[in-house]
Formats: structure tokens, C-alpha cells, sequence
């Protein structure tokens, strides 16, 4: 784990740092017990700490990380999340930060490939790191049968909770083909929706899970 | 100056007797129209209507387009993370506000000084709100002064934890969010009172010293506002725009073979859309521009233009994707109110959302209740009195009431009512998905279910003795063979998880909101738009649209270019009361239905022949008469004299006239819910498996997403029935859960099997005969799942949220 807080100037740690460390520590994702689990656990633990540990902060830093498929550096203040880094500073405003403290899973991004809540993250553990938006899904400008089946089976109202939903359904997918129902609710368990969509989102992914295996 | 919280659903509230009668057209003609249920005696309706009028639009069956399960229209850009809602506007220079609230339930202002805020690097304005933000003004109060020389008397005392004071502008969220703590403030604290009951009560700590004013009961929609005030109560409010008192209730009861009564309690439940209220708004010495997550961008141009004192043509308003709106979501609110301010100041765009925390304190909520309800009973099963005595607190807001449903749900020749506000320190409330009906339905529906088991009869079959209405009649049929309902003895499960079944009903006015008017635009190359300031909250609003238009114009929904949510365009209506597609879609269908007119006119011309010969179906005009006279409508439309063809329609009066008054057509939104749930008696855990709901909204445009409205409306009932609850610290009055884990809602696990059950009813009142689905959906939710909770255990639970220990507590448990 870096540990980069500890290196930080007092004023910076009273502006919130101690928050998103404990964030981080906690490292509690909804998005699925599997990114607890593998996301999380593999970057503090099992992952080689950088060669030699960088200051960062109080300022601007920068920060590289691939975004679906591409290298991109951002400028960013060291206490930035990815939700913010994504929204604000690359304009991927399809990942929403609804709750802001990892309870409604709507800022789902895949970190190598894994589903985390990306308000949760902070940019600056990224760096060199693989991130997937809801932006990126589609291929070649083929959507992603989640997305098609989501569509087809009227699995978004208003709209605000189906990028998260996406990347916890697709994300489910990509882990195992053959999804029950049980298995969805629990891939979207921490993913709210106020206006109801999940018995359609439930349809849905079980449809796209067929149709891929066909 | 008005309050920019207020003018929350612009509805009719009270009956114009004169506006029962049809309007008069200098040019009628009679058309006929399905009138009824498919299958059930469909017949025909003659209607004197305008000349102007599209022909009948017979039913769904026989339509290509309408009433076909459709896809959203613009579900492509939700599920690719392209929709750009409020919350996702960058404009060019763009600074963010932060606001800081009171920290106190009661107090006064003594000191507030900004400078340290406003010296903090990367602040460009601070803004000291002069002005009673939310809930309830008092008559004298409500000058906006100068920000930088404001008065301290003139600030507003402070009645809620979470009252907007001030806030800041500045480069990024992060620095406003700081700037915003560094606004030093001096209080003198006060004493307050929270809780319903000791509001109530002579001695306690007054909200509002004065009257206040009563801005529209919006609140609880319908329910006669009330006058009277004294110490934090407010009414009674003793009817509606269905009527008063009537007939003579002690002579009821005292008819009455036995007698059916209950003391009920509802919590305060808040809305919780997932993007939260906030605007960006953009001061141009030209026009005001302002994004906001809205359900009314006119009535947000309204309130803007008049508190800024600009013509409404200088302020646009827009909505193109929007986040979620249960009812709150209307008017300028105190953030748009104040991210003008900050980008009149500044010459910068401001965006200001509120964080989660806001959104739980100041945004509105679902008002709590007391209910009082008694019902007298032949032993026929016939209603002889129902009386009535509520109380709610909307905190510092109007509209507490419990709805109309204890009024008009059943036929009983004696009623009465005393619904009543008690003012409290806590945030305002607004209307909520049926405000009153809900919270209503839920002592009414388990007192009649009450009766039935006193009778010895059927809940279902009971429900036909008394309730008269015909629809809802066929929805307890189809409801309960799709349930498969029979009636269970109460609590006769062996062993500790109890299965029980229950079922409720209920009903919503079906509203009509005569400012909905729309343009439809034919171009040359045959692309076609429908525009109207109408806003898409989520429900499919656009996709309905695009059907409409598909329809009358013999395209398919995905050919039609929908640009909603924008007041350059024609006013639509506020999405609130379910009043957005009996609304609009006859605005949108009557001018499809004129620029058709036109364009087919033209094309006459060019052929020679009667336009009367021609019919537009399948992409194609043709004649009937001649198939030799035949193009694709892209080629028709290049027939076109001029680059387009433009017709504007408004909504007219409903066909007949509207039954109550203007705007208020009845009776039309009735529901049945049909519950079954697993109740463990040792852990006290309620768990609904599932429910079946059936419900009316006229013509069914889009079955698929009125499907996924019943769905939504049964997930938010069960929220309300087993979850939701706001808990106020009774030492300091903060929301001790104001956020989205410790604010239990419904999640992916609790979501029940849910089948709704659509019964398309004909009404013969527009040219599209559509009605809202939004607020039915949620109306009988939680009576049903009472009264299976009641079947389960044997043991009635008379206050929401029916959490574990409550049902621990009735089976005397804990």
C-alpha cells in the first residue's frame, strides 16, 4: 500500500484526507462482494509498492491511467476521487456520484477489470492502472448485449442508476456466463435504483447472459 | 416575493362549478370513440368535440404504433453513459456553490461575516440568502437585499436543521466546500420541538409566531386549504374538490350494527431521487440560461423570471435527461434561487447540486401522520359513517393531510374529516407520489379489511359490496386469478415463518393540466420533430411522444426527432399528479394531426387529387382510389412547397367537459394491489415475495414502460411499508440517517416478484385518451402488504415502517 498520507502536509490531511483514507482502508465496495474481495485486498496487499514512494500533494499531481483503452494523464489534486477525476477532469460524466460514500453503487467503473465504486478510489491509486467507464463498454460501436438487453427489456427510467447498473450486470457476466436470478440480485445488491427499474434489470441480464451463450 | 420553493404542482384544487359544462366551438362535429374495457362490453361514446379534432383513434389493437411495447428512445444514450443530465453540465468557466446551513433546529441569527470565505483562494462570490427559503413564509417576511450589505434583522430565522444561510462560488467543488465552513456565524438558540405530539401540545416552542401564508396546499394535492392557525396547528381542513362533510355522521354510527376503528401512524418518508435537486445556471446580460433537475422547467422559468424580475422570454430553462423526480422537484427551489445569484454576481456559470445530505434535509419529504379513523357497518357489509381525524407535520411546510381516500374510496352516505398540519422544526415537506392518498390508504384499507373479517366474508368479495366502481371492480377480478387468491384464516401457519396474503386498493384524480401544448415540425427530407417544454422525469415521457407522432403519421416511434425539456419550446406541463400524458399527448397527436393535414394537402396538389383519398400508414402516402399514386413519406415530403411544415396544438378541454371542475376529471386512476409476504415471527424480518397489481391508465401507450411505472410505484410502496424513515435526533434535530445506507431502501434483494396486470379503459376524453400511471402505482402498496402482514401473524400493525421490532413488538415478542 502506498503511503503517501503520511507524507502529506497537516493542512492537507484536515481537508478530508483522513476520510478517504479511511475509505480506502475500509475499502468497502458494493459493487459486488468480488471487488472487496479481489479489487481491493490485491491492491493493498498483493500488489509491489511502487520502486520509490512518491510526495504527492498538497498540489496538483499528475496522474496516468489507461481510460477504456487509452493512456490518459490527469492534473489533479491528491485528495481527487475517480468518480471526480473521470467527471470533471476527462468529461466521462456517464459514471454519476449519487451517494458519495460507496452505499449506491451508481459511480461503478471496472478497475482491471473489476467492478469498484469509483467514489470510493482515489485517482492516485490508479496510476498505471486500467479503468473501463460505462463509456467504454460498447466495442467497435457494437454495444455490449448488456446494454442491448437493457434497451430491449425497458431496464432504464430515469436513467441516473443504469451506468452503474451496467458495469455490475455486465460486470457479472464477464465472471460467469451462466447468471440465475439470484446471482444478478446479488451482482446489483449495491446498486440503487429509486424508480424501480430492477425487475426489468434482472430480465434483462438473465437475457443477454442467453444471448451470449448462444 | 414569492417563495421559490412554493408553486410545487400546479394543479386545480378548488371545483369551478361552471367549468363542468363542455366548451363551446363555433365549428363541432360528433365524432365516436371506444369507450370502456376491451373485451368487457367495449362500446361507443358520441362526442360533440372542436372541429379541429383528430378523427377516433380506435383501440390499441388496431393501432401500429400506440399501445405496442416500445423501446425508449432514449435508452441508447442512458445505457452508454451519453445522456447529459443537470448534474453532468460543463460550461466554460464554471464555478461550484456550496451552501452552509443551520446547524440548529431554532435560532437566530446575531452575527454572519463572510470575508474569511470570501478571501479563501479560489472564491469569487459569497451570498447571504435574505429570503424564507422552503416550507412556509410569514406574511411580512421575504426582502432579498444586497448580499455584501445585507441587514441582520432582515435574515430569516432559522427553523430546520439544514436551512439554507449562505454560500459560496468558487473554482472547484472541493474549495467551495471549504470556503462554505469558513462563513462565521453566532446563533442564539432557541427552543424547538420536533415530534408531532408535543407540537401539538400548549406551551410548545412556536414555529411560525404569525399566520402563515398559505401558498398552495401542494403538499397534500386537493385537500381544501385551511385558515385557521393557532400555535404550531394549522385546520382543519374539513374536504376537498370532492365535496365537505356529508350527510350526518353520529346518526350513522348510531345505525351502524358494529363499528370498525384504529389509531394509525405513518412516518416521514423522503424522496431520494438519485440525481439531487441543483441547477447550473448561466447569467448572460441577455438571458438567463439554467440547466435544472426538474419536473417543470416552465414553472422554473416562472419562478425565476418573477423573482428576478425579467420577462419569462429572457429565462430558458432545461431538462434533457433528468434524475429522478417523486413530486419534490418542482419550482426555482432555494438553489436555483441562489446559483443565480452567484453567477449574476460573478458573470460565470454556477453549478449547484446539492450533496446527499442536503437532499434528505431541505429538498422535501412525505409528511408523517396520526390517523383517527372510525367506520360504522350494517351487518349487510354496508358503509353507514366514516370519520376522520388527522395529523401530519410537513415540518416547516404545508401539507400534512391524509388524502381522499377515507372521502370517496367507498360509498357512505355520512362523512367527515379533520385533517390537520402541525407545524414542527424539522425541513419542509413537498409532495410525494401521491401525497396524502398513500398515507391515507393505509389505515383505510386495513379498517375495511377489518370489517370483512368481522363479516365473515372475503376481503375481495367484500370490496364488491361496497366499492361501485366499475374498473377497479374488473381489477380485483383479473388481480386475484392472476394471484390466484384465496382467502387464508389469519396467523394459522405452523411454525415460526409465517405466508400471508393480503390486498388493498386505492385510486388518483385523474388531473388534466390545460397549459400543454406542443409543435410538430415535417421536414423536407422527411425527418420530423415534436418539441414542447415538457420534461422526460424518467416515466418514458419522450418515447410516448414519439409514438404519438409515429402513429398519426404512419412512421415508426425511432423516426421521430423528440426535443423535450427546453422552454424555446411550447410550455408542456409539470410532471407532477400524473398529469404529463393525458396532457400533453393529445397537444401532440393534434398537431401531428394538422401539419399531417398539411403536408398532405400539398401533396394533393401535386397529384391532383382529393386530399380525402389520401392516408399516410407504413412509411407510405398514398391514394386510396388510385394505386398508381404511391411514394415513400421521404419522397412525399420533398412534394413539400416550403423547407417545413409547422402546426402547434394545445390540450383541449376534455370531450364532455371535465366532470369536477377545470382540469379535474374523476375517478379514472383506480389500483389493486395484491400482496403476499413471509413474515419470521422470531426475528420480526418481513419479507414480501410477491404482489400483483393491477391498475387503469386509460389507453395504455407503451405497456412496457407503463409496466416498469407499476413496478416502480410497488418498489417505493414497499420501501414505505418496511423501510424508509426519517430519524431525527431529539436532542440537537438533525437527521441522524441522512444518507443512502442508514436511510433503508429498497435494494435488489427485497425486490419482490412483481406482475403487474393492465386493464386498458376507454373513456372516450381526448384524442389520445391516455391517463398517468405514476402515482396509482403507488397508492395501495403498503395497505396490502399490512394486511398480509395481518394474515401472517394474526396481529395487526397499525404504524409504518412495519420494521422488526414493531412486529415484535405487536406479537408481544420483545
Amino acid at each position: 500500500m502506498k503511503n503517501d498520507s503520511k507524507e502529506r502536509s497537516p493542512e492537507k490531511m484536515k481537508q478530508g484526507v483522513s476520510r478517504r483514507a479511511f475509505l480506502r482502508g475500509a475499502g468497502v465496495t458494493t459493487a459486488g462482494t468480488v471487488a472487496l474481495a479481489s479489487g481491493m485486498l490485491s491492491f493493498t496487499a498483493a500488489e509491489p509498492a511502487p520502486a520509490k514512494t512518491a510526495v504527492l500533494g498538497p498540489g496538483e499531481t499528475e496522474v496516468k491511467f489507461m481510460v477504456n483503452g487509452q493512456q490518459r494523464a490527469v492534473w489533479i489534486e491528491p485528495r481527487t476521487t475517480l468518480a471526480d477525476a473521470l467527471r470533471e477532469h476527462l468529461n466521462l460524466t456517464g459514471t454519476k456520484v449519487v451517494c458519495d460514500r460507496g452505499s449506491c453503487s451508481a459511480c461503478t467503473v471496472w478497475l482491471d477489470g473489476k467492478p469498484v465504486n469509483s467514489c470510493m478510489t482515489l485517482a492516485v491509486d490508479v496510476e498505471g492502472r486500467e479503468v473501463t467507464t460505462v463509456e467504454g463498454l460498447a466495442k467497435d460501436g457494437e454495444l455490449h448485449p448488456v446494454q442491448e438487453a437493457f434497451i430491449e427489456h425497458d431496464a432504464t427510467m430515469c436513467g441516473f442508476c443504469t451506468p452503474g447498473m451496467v458495469m455490475s450486470c455486465a460486470g457479472l457476466l464477464e465472471r460467469n456466463a451462466n447468471p440465475s436470478l439470484a446471482d444478478v440480485k446479488t451482482a446489483t445488491s449495491g446498486n440503487l435504483c429509486r424508480c424501480g427499474t430492477y425487475p426489468k434489470v434482472f430480465e434483462a441480464t438473465l437475457a443477454a447472459a442467453k444471448k451470449m451463450n448462444k | 416575493m414569492a417563495n421559490p420553493n412554493k408553486k410545487k404542482i400546479v394543479l386545480p384544487v378548488a371545483p369551478d362549478t361552471k367549468a363542468h359544462a363542455p366548451v363551446k366551438h363555433l365549428y363541432s362535429k360528433k365524432v365516436k370513440l371506444p369507450y370502456g374495457v376491451p373485451g368487457h362490453g367495449l362500446t361507443e361514446m358520441e362526442r360533440e368535440v372542436s372541429i379541429d379534432e383528430p378523427p377516433a383513434l380506435p383501440i390499441n389493437d388496431e393501432l401500429n404504433v400506440i399501445g405496442k411495447r416500445t423501446r425508449r428512445v432514449d435508452a441508447v444514450y442512458k445505457v452508454t453513459g451519453a445522456a447529459k443530465y443537470s448534474a453532468d453540465i460543463q460550461l466554460p468557466g464554471m464555478l461550484f456553490g456550496k451552501f452552509l446551513r443551520s446547524p440548529h433546529p431554532h435560532a437566530r441569527i446575531k452575527s454572519l461575516n463572510v470575508s474569511a470565505a470570501r478571501q479563501y483562494p479560489g472564491v469569487h462570490a459569497v451570498h447571504v440568502l435574505s429570503m424564507e427559503p422552503g416550507g412556509s413564509v410569514e406574511r411580512e417576511s421575504g426582502h432579498d437585499a444586497p448580499a455584501e450589505t445585507y441587514n441582520i434583522d432582515q435574515l430569516p430565522l432559522l427553523r430546520y436543521v439544514g436551512q439554507p444561510i449562505a454560500a459560496v462560488a468558487a473554482e472547484s467543488q472541493y474549495i467551495a466546500n471549504e470556503a462554505a465552513k469558513l462563513i462565521k456565524v453566532e446563533y442564539e438558540t432557541k427552543p424547538f420541538v420536533l415530534e408531532l405530539d408535543k407540537a401539538r401540545r400548549k406551551g410548545a416552542p412556536i414555529v411560525f409566531e404569525k399566520k402563515v401564508k398559505d401558498e398552495g396546499n401542494e403538499g397534500d394535492v386537493g385537500v381544501e386549504a385551511a385558515d385557521e392557525q393557532e400555535g404550531n396547528l394549522r385546520g382543519p381542513s374539513t374536504g376537498s374538490f370532492l365535496g365537505g362533510p356529508r350527510g350526518d355522521v353520529e346518526k350513522g354510527f348510531a345505525e351502524a350494527d358494529f363499528v370498525v376503528e384504529g389509531e394509525f401512524r405513518t412516518q416521514v418518508q423522503t424522496h431520494c431521487a438519485l440525481e439531487t435537486h441543483g441547477v447550473v445556471a448561466d447569467w448572460k446580460p441577455d438571458m438567463l440560461t439554467v440547466y435544472a433537475s426538474t419536473q417543470n422547467t416552465a414553472g422554473v422559468r416562472d419562478d425565476l423570471a418573477e423573482l428576478f424580475d425579467l420577462p419569462k422570454s429572457k429565462v430558458r430553462v432545461i431538462t434533457e435527461y433528468m434524475g429522478g423526480g417523486f413530486g419534490a422537484k418542482f419550482g426555482a427551489g432555494h438553489f436555483g434561487v441562489m446559483a443565480t445569484e452567484l453567477s449574476r454576481k460573478t458573470g460565470r456559470p454556477v453549478k449547484l447540486m446539492l450533496d446527499r445530505e442536503e437532499e434528505h434535509l431541505s429538498a422535501g419529504n412525505r409528511p408523517n401522520s396520526h390517523q383517527m379513523l372510525k367506520i360504522g357497518v350494517k351487518n349487510d357489509g354496508k358503509l353507514t359513517a366514516i370519520d376522520l381525524t388527522s395529523y401530519g407535520t410537513a415540518g416547516v411546510g404545508l401539507g400534512a393531510g391524509v388524502g381522499r381516500v377515507a372521502q370517496d374510496l367507498y360509498e357512505c352516505p355520512n362523512f367527515r374529516q379533520a385533517q390537520y398540519d402541525v407545524f414542527t422544526h424539522a425541513g419542509p415537506g413537498a409532495a410525494f407520489r401521491a401525497p396524502g392518498n398513500v398515507q391515507g390508504i393505509f389505515s383505510l384499507e386495513q379498517l375495511i379489511d377489518q370489517a370483512a373479517e368481522r363479516l365473515g366474508m372475503d376481503p375481495v368479495k367484500y370490496r364488491d359490496i361496497i366499492d361501485k366502481h366499475e374498473v377497479r371492480k374488473l381489477q380485483r377480478a383479473k388481480g386475484a386469478e392472476v394471484f390466484g387468491w384465496k382467502y387464508k384464516k389469519p396467523g394459522s401457519d405452523p411454525g415460526p415463518i409465517k405466508r400471508g396474503f393480503g390486498m388493498a386498493q386505492g385510486h388518483w384524480t385523474r388531473f388534466i393540466n390545460l397549459n400543454s401544448s406542443a409543435t410538430v415540425r415535417i421536414n423536407k427530407d422527411g425527418s420530423v420533430e415534436v418539441m414542447s417544454s415538457v420534461q422526460d422525469i424518467g416515466t418514458g415521457t419522450k418515447t410516448i411522444l414519439a409514438q404519438v407522432v409515429a402513429e398519426e403519421l404512419g412512421l415508426m416511434a425511432e423516426d421521430i426527432t423528440v426535443k423535450i425539456g427546453d422552454t424555446i419550446y411550447p410550455d408542456g406541463p409539470g410532471s407532477g399528479g400524473s398529469v404529463t400524458a393525458g396532457s400533453i399527448t393529445p397537444a401532440v397527436r393534434n398537431a401531428a394531426y394538422k401539419a399531417k393535414m398539411e403536408l398532405l394537402g400539398q401533396v394533393a396538389g401535386a397529384w391532383d387529387v382529393e386530399i380525402d383519398s389520401l392516408e399516410v400508414k407504413n412509411g407510405e402516402v398514398y391514394s386510396k382510389t388510385d394505386s398508381s399514386k404511391k411514394m415513400s413519406f421521404g419522397e412525399a415530403t420533398k412534394k413539400m412547397r416550403t423547407n417545413q411544415i409547422l402546426a402547434t396544438a394545445s390540450r383541449p378541454d376534455d370531450y364532455g367537459g371535465f366532470e369536477i371542475g377545470n382540469g379535474i376529471g374523476y375517478g379514472r386512476l383506480g389500483s389493486v394491489q395484491f400482496a403476499e409476504v413471509l413474515v419470521d415471527t422470531e426475528t420480526g424480518f418481513i419479507k414480501v415475495e410477491r404482489v400483483v397489481a393491477a391498475h387503469s391508465c386509460g389507453r395504455p401507450l407503451n405497456p412496457m414502460q407503463v409496466e416498469s411505472q407499476i413496478n416502480g410505484g410497488v418498489i417505493m410502496g414497499i420501501g414505505y411499508a418496511l423501510y424508509e424513515d426519517r430519524i431525527l435526533d431529539l436532542n440537537t434535530g438533525h437527521m441522524v440517517n441522512a444518507n443512502l445506507d442508514q436511510y433503508k431502501l429498497p435494494y435488489s434483494r427485497e425486490i419482490p416478484k412483481i406482475e403487474p396486470v393492465i386493464i386498458e379503459h376507454y373513456g372516450a376524453f381526448s384524442s389520445t385518451d391516455a391517463s398517468g400511471i405514476g402515482e396509482p402505482a403507488n397508492v395501495p402498496t403498503a395497505g396490502a402488504i399490512a394486511n398480509a402482514v395481518y394474515n401472517a401473524i394474526g396481529v395487526r400493525l397499525y404504524e409504518l415502517p412495519m420494521s422488526p421490532q414493531k412486529v415484535l413488538a405487536a406479537l408481544g415478542v420483545s
